[in-house]
């Protein structure tokens, strides 16, 4: 089965995506409302621990990080596929990527949005968090360099940024293309101003692929030090279940899990919502899975190389942390952690569900259950089961408030990516036509190779 | 002199192709292929630069100055900063510890670079930009343009050409 259909009219591309900016399926509209209820639930639960402090949340010493950090991690991880996918991809000229790398790069914003929050909520005092911000000691803060809470905000804003303009650059002929076909009112005006005058001339196609070219090898070597950055926020503490060499490749091998297994998610809803049947086909969704199948995998190996390399190790303290995740109070949320993440993506396995779409649905949402499981057991149980008898606390438990926050940064998420794709177009109009165009070429080229013998 | 703009409108690649080559190989008067003709397609085409000649490109540059500039500040403020605080007993340890200081280094190295290859593309590409004085929306939709400058008295064969090579449709205007 061929990726795209060659025949398709370049007008008919413009016109499918042009329609989703103005008409999608009334499943939209709910998707946005509980996005919306849930971000209110969110917001509820921000205003009663921003007055009353961090203990309505449950923290306690040493409980000090909780769901924040480990759905803040889960955010960061989330992003990694976008942003980083189509930057390897694009380098590795696999045009398959071209009618889902826009929605895969705007995941990427918004999910270091969504991740940025909770950096802010994990503090209590919001307003304290220019601490964080790695800025010259003008004002006697004497910010610490040598600490990776200060290399990570500096690596999320170089990210986020290159990201947006990354996005951004790469969308200005699709704007273009709306600037050209809306009929006045207020989106030809953005249209127009965002576009900045672009025509599709030679000059600007040029310095256009090298633009986009240059961006995208920055990219990759970027979003993987963003990654193992947040790793060393753990692996360079003493901590034990944290100190372990692996976790760089291993946070990074886990974020592109479950940023494919969000791709996989998103692709089957903006499928169905704006009606991109055509352009986001059944062969496309069989290449992303088995990506993300071959992901699963490396994540599943350095899974173990984690485990093994605490078990074969010389810490017993980091030994005992281990038997306590598989045998005490955080047990059924560690073996369901391992269970999803690596038994679970085996359905992708299978060819018959690697197109089956409500297969793929629930796998792909179990995966990055299991995948946020995984931030949560790293994070939580090293707090709980530290170095110091006197300081373990096996009990704590989070509140409603800090379940309420995660439960509606899903929703805050959700919501900023389907008003992107109301107001941005979804699917690359310009390269859609270029694959289109190209993959033509080469069938009317191999018929005429077949011809001539 | 007065300068004409005709705007052709094609197909297909090949036939703008065609016009192109054309109009480089014959000699119009009032007419400079090099510098009067521009092509606005709606997809990018590697194929545009071979038939036009190949033109340079320097947003490279930018992103080398942007990339450099970026590492170097991160570096010198970081250092300047923590040898600012000399005062502070540091153990034994350096002031100016390197391999800290590199991860810093390292992202905004990154970060200069992306941010100045975006602003070496906005002028390398001339955008923001006014429209051109013809403009057709075809060009974002699925025709190519043959966009050319000339001299009043050179229209005409220009006009010509653009019909022989079957121009879907040729927009006029003067210019200055």
């Amino acid at each position: 089965m061929k990726d795209i259909r060659e025949d398709i009219a370049w007008a008919k591309i413009n016109q499918d995506v042009l329609k989703s900016l103005e008409n999608p399926r009334k499943l939209f509209w709910i998707i946005l409302f509980v996005a919306i209820a849930m971000v209110g639930v969110a917001v509820g639960c921000e205003i009663y621990q921003y007055q009353v402090g961090l203990g309505v949340g449950n923290f306690d010493n040493p409980h000090m990080w909780g769901l924040y950090i480990a759905t803040f991690i889960f955010w960061i991880g989330m992003s990694h596929s976008g942003t980083l996918l189509s930057a390897i991809l694009h380098l590795m000229h696999a045009d398959w990527r071209k009618p889902i790398y826009r929605f895969a790069e705007a995941m990427t914003t918004f999910s270091l949005m969504t991740a940025g929050l909770f950096v802010a909520v994990h503090l209590g005092r919001v307003w304290q968090i220019y601490y964080a911000l790695p800025y010259p000691n003008g004002r006697q803060v004497w910010p610490n360099f040598q600490s990776p809470l200060l290399w990570d905000a500096m690596a999320i804003f170089t990210y986020l940024s290159s990201s947006i303009l990354f996005l951004y650059v790469g969308m200005i002929p699709d704007l273009a293309i709306c600037r050209d076909n809306m009929r006045d009112c207020w989106r030809k005006k953005f249209y127009t101003v965002l576009s900045l005058g672009w025509e599709g001339t030679d000059r600007q196609w040029r310095n256009f692929r090298v633009t986009y070219l240059t961006i995208a090898c920055f990219l990759i070597p970027l979003a993987v030090s963003v990654h193992s950055i947040v790793a060393s926020d753990f692996a360079m503490s003493q901590q034990p279940g944290w100190h372990i060499t692996s976790f760089p490749p291993y946070f990074v091998a886990g974020a592109l899990y479950s940023g494919c297994a969000a791709i996989i998610t998103l692709f089957i809803i903006l499928r169905y919502v704006f009606k991109f049947e055509e352009y986001m086909t059944l062969p496309i969704l069989k290449k992303t899975v088995r990506l993300t199948f071959a992901i699963a995998m490396v994540w599943t190996y350095l899974n173990f190389i984690e485990y093994a390399s605490v078990w074969y190790g010389h810490n017993q303290v980091a030994k005992d942390l281990l038997i306590q995740k598989a045998t005490g109070p955080y047990a059924p949320f560690w073996w369901a952690m391992n269970f999803l993440g690596s038994v679970v993506p085996f359905i992708m396995f299978f060819k018959r569900f690697q197109t089956n779409i409500p297969v793929l649905m629930v796998v792909s949402l179990l995966l990055n259950l299991g995948m946020w499981l995984e931030r949560w057991m790293i994070v939580a149980p090293t707090f709980s089961h530290g170095y110091y008898p006197w300081t373990w606390d096996h009990s704590q438990w989070p509140s409603f408030v800090q379940w309420g926050i995660v439960f509606g940064s899903f929703g805050w998420f959700t919501m900023l990516f389907m008003v992107f794709c109301k107001v941005f177009p979804s699917v690359s109009m310009y390269e859609v036509k270029e694959m289109v165009y190209h993959r033509s070429r080469e069938t009317k080229k191999l018929g005429a190779v077949e011809g001539a013998h | 002199m007065s300068k004409r703009h005709l705007l052709a409108l094609f197909s297909d690649f090949d036939e703008a192709e065609k016009v192109v080559r054309e109009l480089r190989a014959v000699s119009i008067k009032g007419f400079d292929s090099g510098k009067d003709m521009i092509v606005k397609s709606p997809i990018e085409h590697p194929e545009v630069e071979e038939f036009l000649g190949e033109k340079p490109v320097h947003v490279q540059w930018f992103t080398l100055v942007g990339a450099l500039t970026g590492g170097s500040l991160a570096f010198l403020l970081i250092a300047a900063s923590q040898g600012n605080f000399f005062a502070q007993l540091k153990g034994g340890k350096p002031i100016v510890p390197f391999p800290p200081d590199f991860v810093l280094t390292y992202e905004m190295f990154i970060l200069g670079g992306v941010y100045i290859s975006v602003l070496g593309f906005l002028i390398c590409a001339g955008l923001p930009a006014r429209r051109s004085p013809l403009y057709s929306a075809k060009v974002s939709e699925d025709q190519i343009g043959v966009l050319v400058q000339s001299e009043e008295a050179a229209s005409a064969t220009l006009k010509a050409i653009f019909t022989k090579h079957g121009a879907l449709e040729i927009q006029e205007e003067t210019g200055k």
